[in-house]
């Protein structure tokens, strides 16, 4: 598996989501500007300040020439995962439903939250089982879940709501405890805490790693098929 | 033409900063204020004007979570 991770100006977890893919795979950096993908397998957008944050978080990089490829490879199918600010990205260019406000406390938070798996019938999740408990930190200022009632129940009956806080551990006031969500194909996956940033020992947890052994899974699967 | 865009968040989805806008105000004095909202404004020379209200869907507001209102003033 070759995974591609993009880099915007103002991304900052770049480098340790690629360290994070090569336990699993191949992976290399894509840059805003190319609208060539290099033949990846898998596509991760990654933490940060893409374009300062300016305007509303994620707006300005979803205009950026990567992201119309990434659009394409999405829509064929194609594996994609955004991290905290990639998350932002990825619902700002309508690749996942919802948006993402500003914590309640209105705060920059930092600390390590235990999430609860929720749908491990994806490309994201397929090596947890439900319930699975992963330790991973979260570190943002604008990462309030918000989607419509009506949109979220839709969700929740799909399956869509991939990973939750765990009870009573809601950072931010994330509507239903929501940590990550996916699109209605579950091929592209977006959540707020890092799994990039929990997958050594000498950081304190490895339970960020299931997520990208996942996506090497089901892309090695699709190519077996 | 001179337009300015008032963008604020959407009625029904909290708003932190209004309401925390909203408790200072009486601390300094300021009774009787309720329903505050922060919101941000954009100003914008535009030859056609009729083109803000799709940039305000496209990109200077986010219509899922916020309301956007477009101003024409003088320049």
């Amino acid at each position: 598996v070759k995974f591609g991770v993009v880099r915007f100006p103002g991304s900052c977890d770049e480098v340790d989501a690629l360290l994070a893919c090569r336990r699993s795979g191949d992976a290399e950096l894509l840059w805003h500007g190319d609208r060539a993908l290099k033949g990846v397998d898998a596509i991760v957008i990654p933490g940060g300040f893409s374009y300062g944050d300016y305007l509303r978080v994620g707006a300005i990089a979803r205009f950026s020439p990567v992201m119309e490829a990434v659009s394409e490879f999405a829509l064929s199918g194609g594996p994609v995962l955004g991290i905290c600010n990639g998350f932002q990205v990825l619902c700002e260019a309508g690749l996942l439903p919802g948006a993402l406000l500003p914590n309640t406390g209105l705060r920059f938070l930092c600390k390590q939250v235990d999430l609860v798996i929720e749908n491990p019938n994806t490309p994201f999740t397929r090596v947890c089982a439900a319930g699975d408990v992963l330790s991973i930190p979260v570190k943002h200022t604008t990462g309030r879940y918000y989607a419509p009632e009506q949109a979220l129940d839709e969700m929740e009956a799909d399956g869509q709501v991939l990973l939750r806080y765990a009870p009573g551990q809601n950072p931010n006031g994330s509507l239903r405890d929501i940590a990550g969500v996916s699109n209605r194909q579950k091929n592209v996956f977006g959540l707020m805490p890092h799994p990039e940033h929990a997958v050594d020992p000498l950081t304190g947890s490895t339970s960020g790693g299931c997520i990208f052994e996942s996506i090497a899974a089901h892309v090695e699967q699709l190519a077996t098929v | 033409l001179r337009a300015r865009v008032l963008i604020r968040p959407k009625e029904g989805i909290l708003d932190p900063q209004g309401q925390t806008v909203e408790r200072a105000l009486p601390a300094l004095g300021f009774d009787g204020v309720s329903n505050v909202h922060v919101g941000r404004m954009v100003e914008l020379d535009v030859d056609d004007v009729s083109q803000v209200g799709d940039m305000c869907e496209k990109l200077l507001a986010n219509p899922l979570i916020e309301d956007y209102e477009i101003l024409v003033v003088e320049r």
